[in-house]
């Protein structure tokens, strides 16, 4: 059994158009029918351009959003709508540690009420005290344990983000989805938080539902890799197969996009033409045909089912084909 | 190389503040020759827009104390008149910003702020200009550009925005421009094709860029030179197949093997730079990246006292740091490369 499993996961926003009487427009369909399983400890890349939906996905998972539809199943017990106290039961199991360093601790609180925050809400009650246990978590991810009583102001953006990963870890949770959490950090920074994560989750066993925008870092992190564009799953295999024989046109025109830190070596550049569609009113049959450089017609009026063409390789594509972009 | 069509000598910025002085820029150097690109790397606050602002003389007005020489063309542009660089700016020099949305008037449509910098420098009629405005925004790939022209900022996506800012900088076909982040908030998609523009235009007009960035990836794909900038001084400085290859510097040693890589599994553990880049108020005291530095056993000076030299280690390779050059090329060997 998976820790975690999540079945053809929906998340639409409504909208409304102005008209004489206020009605309902096109939903926004952010996520759109994505599943994917995940085993303790392991670590779940979730890549796609800015309004993919990994976000979306990520905090619909964890519950932070009330999924359209879909199921999720955690532990083996369903809990895509469960409510009030059997939902904050669930929240010691899976945290989150967000993008924005500064937009998510409260900077009216001291550090040690933001880490000890999960003790308080959830009532639980460490052994040896709430300030010892906070002391103690701020030391694991590398932070001055005497710097308790600081506000978030007096950190730096790394130490930041390691405050947001102990205040994640206080419960000892089974999963966490980590949004962005080193986006925002300049390069010799990254590779800090990256290598607490790795190591915390070696310790723990935790799983990682990993977003990022950042396909090296995604590479480096992750056991398996997913692929979204406009909501939809395209492609989510092994993280060394999909990065070395990524079959969708959308994963290889990624692929190619990123540059490498090697002067002068020759790619294959795949380049996609055009903008985002609107997720509001998507293309018809495959999402991604109107920038493919492959599509047909029969792409127009036919969504590909994503299908295992090798072990753990799901592709959601007509024409699936290995293609070496690196 | 006399002959540069930019000369910066001993740039210094320095901001007088409330807590002490902010040297943001400290003794800066380099030449660039037109249909070049030089790429300027640094992490935030090592200097690197503020370097490109004094260029621009956008800190006039403020607090900036602005120093040295930058030459353009051999017009010394720290001394010029306030009359005579803005006559320089747009047309012999531009900017392109990191963010778009807010380097653009959000009240005037495209077209408005495109012929309003035609006009500013030339004496064309307002139907001349609109017409080269809608050429240039084909040029840099927006379609539609006759009906775009006349839309808002707010209705163009990122991708598309920062073509329209890329085509106001190039309206006027500058020598010199200055990308500062340009691509850090879109996606790597749509990076690709800012970078494949930029190198198209630059091929068709021979302009000088400079190319700030934090993303060692675009800098290999787009330079020419690179200069590594750390506490507001250049660190290293050289060709591009050198910087990579041959780097020679603790700093962007920390640099390169703290980057996770695409196309390969690197060792398991990422290898960070220890500790937090410096407070530009309370600038470390001798090697501003001593407190960082894991070789300073290596070293021959007291790292922690003396302010290293910026000195050619090897041909058309300068980097300041207290090691022997040789000691580095064998650390770099032995210990870097093999991580990288």
């Amino acid at each position: 059994m998976s820790l975690l499993e999540v079945t053809d996961l929906q998340k639409y926003f409504p909208t409304y158009e102005q008209k004489l009487l206020r009605r309902e427009g096109d939903p926004i369909k952010a996520v759109d029918g994505v599943s994917f399983t995940l085993d303790t400890g392991e670590t779940l890349g979730l890549v796609g351009e800015s309004g993919c939906g990994k976000s979306t996905a990520g905090r619909t998972v964890l519950r932070l959003l009330n999924p359209t539809g879909g199921k999720i199943t955690f532990e083996g017990e369903d809990v895509t709508s469960i409510k009030g106290e059997h939902l904050r039961q669930l929240r010691r199991e899976v945290q989150m540690v967000f993008q924005d360093p500064y937009g998510s601790l409260n900077p009216r609180h001291p550090v040690g009420a933001i880490i000890a925050a999960p003790f308080e809400i959830q009532g639980i009650k460490p052994e040896g005290g709430v300030k010892k246990a906070v002391q103690n978590l701020m030391e694991r991810v590398g932070l001055n344990p005497e710097h308790y009583n600081r506000y978030p102001h007096e950190f730096s953006g790394g130490q930041r983000q390691r405050i947001g990963v102990a205040r994640a870890i206080a419960l000892k949770p089974k999963l966490i989805v980590c949004d962005e959490p080193v986006s925002a950090l300049d390069v010799s920074i990254q590779a800090q938080v990256i290598n607490l994560l790795e190591d915390i989750q070696a310790e723990q066993n935790l799983a990682y539902v990993f977003i990022a925008h950042d396909l090296s870092v995604v590479r480096h992190i992750s056991d398996r890799v997913m692929v979204m564009y406009l909501g939809k799953m395209m492609e989510i295999a092994d993280r060394d197969s999909l990065y070395e024989r990524p079959m969708h046109p959308y994963t290889q025109a990624l692929l190619s996009a990123v540059p490498v830190p090697e002067p002068r070596r020759e790619r294959e550049r795949i380049l996609l033409t055009g903008d985002l569609p609107s997720p509001q009113n998507p293309p018809s049959g495959c999402v991604f045909r109107t920038r493919c450089p492959i599509a047909t017609e029969r792409c127009a009026v036919e969504v590909p089912m994503p299908t295992e063409l090798e072990p753990g390789h799901v592709v959601a594509c007509h024409f699936p084909k290995v293609r070496d972009v690196l | 190389m006399s002959n540069a069509f930019l000369k910066v000598r001993d740039l210094r910025v320095h901001f007088p503040t409330d807590d002490g002085l902010v040297k943001a820029v400290d003794g800066l150097t380099f030449d660039l020759v037109k249909g070049k690109t030089l790429g300027i790397v640094g992490e935030s606050g090592s200097g690197k827009s503020v370097t490109s602002l004094a260029i621009m003389g956008l800190h006039r007005g403020s607090r900036a104390r602005v120093s040295g020489e930058i030459l353009l063309d051999g017009q010394d542009l720290v001394t010029v008149s306030d009359e005579e660089l803005r006559s320089l700016r747009g047309r012999k020099m531009a900017m392109i910003f990191q963010d778009p949305l807010s380097a653009m008037h959000p009240y005037y449509t495209i077209g408005t702020q495109l012929t309003e910098a035609i006009q500013v420098h030339e004496k064309v009629t307002k139907a001349a200009a609109r017409n080269t405005a809608i050429d240039m925004l084909g040029r840099v790939g927006i379609p539609n550009p006759q009906r775009r022209i006349d839309q808002y900022p707010h209705e163009f996506s990122g991708g598309m925005r920062q073509r329209a800012m890329i085509a106001m900088a190039l309206i006027n076909n500058p020598e010199l421009l200055i990308a500062d982040e340009p691509t850090t908030a879109l996606d790597v998609t749509v990076q690709a094709q800012i970078l494949d523009l930029m190198r198209g235009l630059q091929d068709e007009f021979g302009s000088a860029i400079i190319m700030i960035t934090h993303d060692l990836g675009v800098v290999a794909e787009i330079a020419d030179d690179v200069l590594v900038m750390y506490g507001g001084k250049c660190v290293e400085q050289s060709g591009l197949d050198d910087a990579f290859h041959r780097p020679d510097h603790p700093y962007t040693w920390g640099l390169l093997t703290s980057m996770p890589r695409l196309d390969r599994v690197k060792s398991e553990r990422l290898i960070p730079v220890a500790g937090n880049p410096p407070s530009l108020i309370n600038l470390p005291p001798g090697c501003a990246f001593h407190p960082r530095c894991t070789f300073q056993e290596f070293a021959y000076q007291d790292c922690a006292a003396v302010v290293p030299e910026l000195a050619e280690s090897y041909p058309g390779h300068l980097s300041r740091c207290h090691i022997a050059a040789a000691k580095r090329g064998e650390i770099f060997t032995e210990q870097i490369a093999p991580r990288l």
